[in-house]
């Protein structure tokens, strides 16, 4: 049977997390449209200044929770708000009967371009406060608030960030992005949350369209889908779910190749909370924890008794399994306002990872202590992102130590973790023999963008970024058997870990260990009991 | 009444940027008795800096010239605790250096 043709309603887009979700349709939006209707000019001015008062109290909110450089920028987008200065252009153009929306969005959209102009690269960084600004208010005058996405609905928006997401309550949800790509952060976050998402739609009418379905495999959105759309997707939910109870009950079971092979199954974690619906039972430990993801939203790094105590917990949930705890991972398509660099022309090949934190001692210290801290509660082991030379690796070594000896030195009981690194960097892929490692864990997202030369936040060149690529399966392999003959454990913790299709590839690479997204690891161990 | 002026160069890294634009601006707040304009050039364009938005979109980077001129009853005191404040570099020390880096 086929359903009435209706071309307009079914687009395509990339799959990035599967699943099928329905719901009612939320177009969320950056650039200021026709949501609001202009009044009389005094009226819209009003509008303009509580909405300006409402961005304070936000700000004077996240500046109470931030700490270190993360309240220094809030400080300076507080006393750029607080400026008459700043509102006087909208503030004019409302005068002549422009709406307040409208003339805030031009009026600071101009200033932000005035800093982009700048020739020298610390002002040029400044067009992002402005428009952080601007965004801020636009959502106070539009009625929306940072979590006012309603509940399991179809977020339909241009891209959206890694703490949007994680603020939002995916439940039922679904998530269609006419930009954005497969490889993205926040579809990494969709994936090991289960929520549906659509990448790549490029342009999407939904004008008129109250309700939508997307379907995260096919990469698929209907808009307003029929009676047809809706059995045809209520049939595949179902029979998804009678797919996911079989595999479940493989969870609990070790992941054994036919051969006999044992393979260590481990789980990436970014947020503590999901870890309180997971029985620890299914995996071997925590092969990742993303430790910039774990503190979203509050505008900086929070202090050290907070990430101990995030630490702490985490080790507590595991038992005794091994826990790997990244080191701070930001930059590249991860940016925290206030410590990572802005505007940096190749921010992939920029200031990113340990390079960051090494140019950033006094916040790497505090991430540090609160490590060692840790990890006299568990079987803690701490990972390095992004190094490209042994010294770096060296470098926080001895930032640990010092930092195990201060808190000695204070009566505070701390101890030294394992410390390995992540492999992503090919320098170090090649020549994994020159760094003292504890163990070696491949960041396979980024080691596939960084060899393929195809960055993973661009769509057109997604096809590219193969991690089945000869040249990639062959370094993973050399990394392995390095490993090997070393006595030393080589994990894998991208993506490629939990698509089930890669397992044989990379099991015949030599891995012993994948660390994936919780919701794939049924579907994993499956794959590896067809192993050879 | 009388005006007074200044000028102190810019020897901060990062120049007038975010931080010490913000503690320029607060601290010339501090004289509510006091007009205080700045500007790179001594022909102006002079700005209010009372304004964190027009001190920044000076652009001021470091071995700029700062031209501080004052009027009004807290003059003196205004354009002392300026130039000090420029003088000792913010209060930055090299903490802003990784904000810079290229």
């Amino acid at each position: 049977m086929q359903p009435a043709p209706m071309p307009r309603h079914e687009l395509n887009g990339q799959p990035a997390a599967p699943g099928i979700a329905i719901g009612s349709l939320v177009r969320l939006t950056h650039q200021v449209q026709v949501l609001r209707q202009a009044g009389r000019p005094a009226d819209e001015a009003a509008a303009l200044e509580a909405a300006i008062a409402a961005a304070l109290a936000d700000l004077a909110v996240l500046s109470a929770e931030a700490g270190g450089d993360g309240a220094d920028i809030l400080e300076f987008q507080t006393a750029m708000l607080e400026d008459d200065a700043l509102r006087e252009p909208a503030l004019a153009a409302i005068g002549t009967g422009t709406a307040a929306d409208v003339a805030w969005a031009e009026s600071l959209e101009a200033q932000a371009a005035e800093y982009d102009a700048a020739e020298d690269g610390y002002f040029r960084a400044r067009a992002a406060d402005v428009r952080d600004l601007a965004e801020r208010v636009s959502r106070h005058l539009l009625g929306e608030s940072e979590t006012a996405l309603p509940a399991g609905a179809i977020v339909l928006a241009d891209d959206l960030t890694p703490s949007r997401f994680l603020e939002t309550d995916w439940q039922g949800g679904g998530i269609a992005l006419l930009a954005g790509s497969p490889a993205s952060h926040v579809a990494m976050l969709a994936r090991a949350r289960g929520v549906p998402m659509v990448t790549g739609l490029r342009a999407v009418d939904a004008e008129g369209h109250a309700h939508a379905a997307v379907d995260g495999g096919s990469g698929t959105l209907w808009l307003s889908p029929d009676a047809a759309v809706l059995a045809d997707l209520a049939a595949r939910t179902a029979q998804a779910a009678h797919h996911a109870a079989a595999a479940a009950d493989g969870l609990l079971r070790p992941a054994i190749t036919a051969s006999g092979r044992r393979i260590a199954i481990h789980i990436n974690v970014a947020d503590p909370a999901e870890l309180d619906r997971i029985d620890p039972a299914i995996c071997d430990g925590i092969g990742l924890t993303r430790t910039e993801l774990l503190f979203p939203a509050n505008g900086g790094l929070p202090d050290e008794a907070r990430q101990y105590a995030v630490y702490r917990r985490i080790l507590q949930w595991a038992g005794g399994r091994p826990v790997t705890i990244r080191t701070l991972d930001a930059g590249g398509d991860k940016p925290i306002a206030g410590l990572t660099v802005a505007g940096e022309s190749n921010p992939f090949l920029g200031l990113r990872g340990v390079r960051l934190s090494l140019a950033r001692p006094e916040v790497f210290a505090v991430q540090l202590r609160a490590l060692a801290r840790a990890a006299v509660h568990g079987n803690l082991k701490v990972m390095v992102p992004m190094v490209t030379v042994p010294a770096e690796l060296e470098a926080t070594r001895t930032l640990l130590l010092a930092a195990i000896a201060d808190l000695h030195a204070a009566g505070i009981a701390a101890q030294l973790p394992a410390l390995g690194m992540m492999v992503e960097v090919p320098a170090a892929a090649l020549a994994p023999e020159k760094f003292d490692a504890a163990f070696y864990s491949i960041g396979s997202n980024d080691l596939t963008q960084y060899v393929t030369a195809s960055a993973r936040d661009i769509g057109a060149v997604a096809g590219l970024a193969d991690v089945r690529n000869p040249g990639v399966l062959r370094l993973i392999g050399e990394v392995a058997a390095h490993g090997k003959r070393v006595g030393r454990e080589v994990s894998l913790c991208g993506d490629a870990a939990g698509d089930p299709a890669l397992t044989e590839a990379l099991l015949a690479a030599g891995l012993e260990s994948l660390s994936m997204a919780p919701n794939a690891l049924a579907a994993v161990k499956a794959a590896v009991g067809r192993c050879p | 009444m009388t005006e007074l002026a200044a000028k102190a160069e810019i020897t901060n890294p990062t120049g007038l940027h975010a931080r010490p634009a913000v503690k320029l601006t607060k601290l010339a707040k501090t004289f509510p008795n006091a007009a205080v304009q700045i500007a790179v050039a001594e022909a102006g364009p002079w700005i209010d800096a009372k304004s964190v938005v027009k001190v920044m979109a000076m652009k001021a980077v470091r071995g700029a010239f700062l031209h501080l001129r004052a009027s009004g009853d807290d003059a003196a005191a205004a354009l002392d605790a300026l130039l000090a404040l420029v003088h000792r570099d913010f209060d930055e020390g090299h903490a802003a250096g990784a904000d810079a880096a290229p």
